[in-house]
């Protein structure tokens, strides 16, 4: 249950940022963290308080990778498609993951460019959640396991 | 007697079950009647046997690794927590030998105390550093700095006591210091691991630099790939701000230190200083033009230092041991040590801190014990995706910076990741462009437009398509990236693709010319 409207839910985050020095990437994430997209509805909103043009704020959803404007799968999975990852096979981990991935709407598969996990490679993160050397096989473990979850 | 457990809360043993083993090992002593004390430490950095559970006993600290959950049951009825003997143990932790022959300076802490309790980090020798500091002048901390040696660890080895003299001198009301954590480079992981292991040594080095140069504000940009180090860091700065280490008159000395942790938002380019600060300022991350440099207009235009996580964390162990013991370390004008990262196709990974002049090689099969595959190793990318592919020739080159320059190579911020015999070293060169295809701020057109007709030509070479023009081309763009970039990301990107044609010519579907000689 969600007793705030989104509109409030973005006012009030809003409010508690603003008056940070830098304040646009902070309230961008703490929208993101809450309602798991920026939706493109509050551009308006924030703009109007960092007194910014409508296209800088979308200039800068844009350019970073992380922010989304569209409602994500219920599970994010990342899978680390770097060089340590490629040695140790995360190409045929990508192919397989895609593969299963299609036509699911319970999760969508996402490149992501290191974890930091690169000395026991391949990674991945299914939503907040790491793992390491990850095979084709635990990867179906895994999903299967976020799949009775859900 | 309560017994001390030690289960690592580090990102890499939480991705290989630490959860499930900490819960299990509760559990169990519980259902056995035996009292434990369990302590989330930091990774000791041997990976490749996380989890790796330490018990405390008279002799010194026993390690079993790698542990499952399934496992615990079995230790415990080898009475593990007495350091009973169990296949999974490796003996006293400090005696391994992988850890052994390190010198971890930076990284004391990192794995042995626990990272949020700040007694613990004061009991082994934190906050020397810092209550040295406050009984120097400005001048000569960052005289100390710059007699230690101490070289940017972020990448581009600028000497830190230089740039923070600059700042130093600068004259501002408002200055700021900013780490940069944004740890973007693949095949690396120091930041993270000291930042999950010991937030307190970069909270203390971030401190140091504040008394050093005048600045009162601080901010840790960490890259939003770590959730765990964000919020280790965040704790952190909670308790030494309680406990009088930050926020005014620290340590009743009328000095003013504020901290605060930015999120980033999946930008490679974000790295690069200036991309840094323009993200923090609530903007795109597009370079600016230099200079102005940030020591100089930085940080809503006041003059800030800039450094790498490895570089700050550095500085307390300068403050309390002082600079001729850190410099000490090392080689040539490379001074103290540099945390490497061993990662890829290795059967022993993990993070070894060495003095500056140890060779791959060593670190290869010494450390890592040769390719996790079994199979010959064939190349080494040392200092992240703009760093260079080295071939066996290469290998018994001391690790210095100088020393890799001779080499047309970079240490970078020290990550070497390891490929098998298996490895196309085309599709790599090609990669090496997608990447900065990706990940380009756009500001300039040898990178922006060079990166994707770089990918364009290296798609036609593989596919066997007029090969011999399209390599000459490749070499010519390559030229024009090295040469008309603003920043390193178009700049260095030929590193990879220019060192994988020269020593594996046979990739690119061209005779070995020979260069190689094994
Ligand atoms: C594309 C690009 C990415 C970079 N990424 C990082 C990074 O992730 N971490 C880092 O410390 N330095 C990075 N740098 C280097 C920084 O620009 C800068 O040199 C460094 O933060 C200075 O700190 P240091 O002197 O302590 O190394 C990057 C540079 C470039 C050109
Ligand atoms: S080299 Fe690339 S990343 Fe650097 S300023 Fe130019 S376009 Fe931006
Ligand atoms: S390269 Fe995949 S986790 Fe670092």
């Amino acid at each position: 249950m969600n007793p705030t409207c989104p509109s409030e839910q973005v006012a009030s985050i809003i409010a508690t940022h603003q008056d940070r020095p830098g304040a646009l990437l902070p309230i961008l994430h703490a929208i993101q963290d809450a309602m798991g997209f920026i939706p493109p509805d509050s551009i308006n909103e924030i703009a109007g308080a960092l007194n910014l043009s409508r296209a800088e704020v979308h200039g800068v959803i844009t350019f970073y990778h992380y922010f989304q404007t569209t409602p994500p799968a219920r599970h994010q999975i990342q899978i680390c498609c770097a060089e340590a990852c490629q040695s140790m096979g995360s190409e045929r981990l990508m192919q397989h993951a895609e593969a299963a991935a299609s036509g699911s709407t319970n999760y969508a598969v996402h490149p992501v460019y290191c974890l930091g996990l690169c000395a026991t490679s391949p990674a991945m993160m299914i939503d907040d959640q790491l793992h390491a050397r990850v095979t084709p096989d635990k990867f179906d473990r895994l999903i299967n396991k976020i799949g009775s979850e859900s | 007697m309560s017994v001390k457990i030690f289960v690592p809360g580090d990102s890499a043993a939480l991705a290989l079950g630490a959860d499930d083993v900490a819960q299990r090992i509760s559990a169990e002593a519980a259902r056995r009647n035996i009292s434990i004390t369990l302590v989330r430490n930091g990774s000791r950095g041997m990976l490749w046997l996380e989890p790796l559970v330490e018990v405390q006993t008279e002799q010194g600290r026993i390690a079993y690794g790698p542990v499952t959950a399934d496992d615990v049951a079995s230790l415990f009825d080898a009475d593990f927590q007495q350091g009973g003997a169990h296949e999974l143990s490796q003996g006293l932790t400090e005696e391994m030998a992988y850890l052994k022959r390190q010198e971890r300076l930076t990284f004391a802490r990192v794995g042995i105390t626990d990272p949020l309790s700040i007694d613990d980090y004061i009991e082994h020798e934190g906050y020397k550093g810092l209550r040295q500091a406050l009984t120097l002048a400005a001048a000569a901390i960052v005289q100390q700095v710059t007699e230690s040696g101490l070289r940017g660890r972020g990448g581009a080895a600028f000497p830190t006591g230089i740039k923070w003299q600059t700042v130093l001198k600068a004259d501002a009301a408002q200055k700021y210091i900013v780490c940069n954590a944004d740890e973007g480079d693949s095949g690396t992981f120091a930041d993270r691991m000291l930042m999950e292991g010991d937030p307190f040594v970069l909270i203390e080095g971030m401190t140091i630099a504040a008394l050093a140069v005048g600045a009162t504000q601080g901010y840790i940009y960490v890259r939003s790939e770590y959730p765990h180090a964000i919020a280790v860091l965040n704790k952190a700065i909670v308790v030494a701000r309680a406990a009088n280490y930050l926020g005014s008159d620290i340590l009743g000395s009328a000095k003013t230190f504020e901290l605060e942790v930015r999120k980033a938002a999946g930008a490679y380019v974000c790295g690069e200083e200036t991309a840094m600060l323009e993200s923090l300022e609530g903007r795109r991350g597009i370079v600016r033009a230099k200079p102005p440099l940030p020591a100089i207009e930085g940080l809503f235009g006041k003059p800030t230092v800039i450094n790498n996580v490895i570089s700050l964390a550095s500085v307390p162990i300068i403050m309390s041991h002082g600079a001729a013991f850190y410099k000490d370390y090392g080689m040539g004008r490379s001074r103290g040590t540099l945390p490497f990262q061993l990662a890829g196709n290795i059967k022993q990974g993990g993070l070894i801190e060495k003095a500056f002049g140890v060779t791959l090689r060593e670190m290869m099969y010494d450390f890592g014990g040769g390719a996790a595959s079994g199979r010959a190793i064939k190349a080494v990318q040392v200092g992240g995706p703009l760093g260079a592919y080295l071939p066996e020739a290469q290998w018994d080159t001391p690790m210095d910076y100088e020393a890799y320059t001779a080499l047309w190579a970079v240490l970078g911020h020290g990550g070497i990741v390891v490929h098998d015999d298996t490895a196309d070293m085309a599709k790599l060169a090609r990669y090496a462009m997608k990447f900065c295809a990706i990940e380009s701020c756009g500001k300039c057109t040898p990178c922006r437009i060079g990166a994707v007709r770089g990918v364009e030509v290296l798609d036609k070479v593989i596919a066997n398509q007029d090969r011999p023009a399209q390599l000459t081309l490749l070499t010519d763009l390559c030229d024009t990236m090295l040469n008309g970039s603003m920043c390193a990301m178009g700049g260095m990107t030929p590193y990879p693709v220019l060192s994988a044609l020269k020593h594996f010519p046979q990739d690119f579907g061209l005779a070995n010319t020979g260069v190689q000689h094994a």
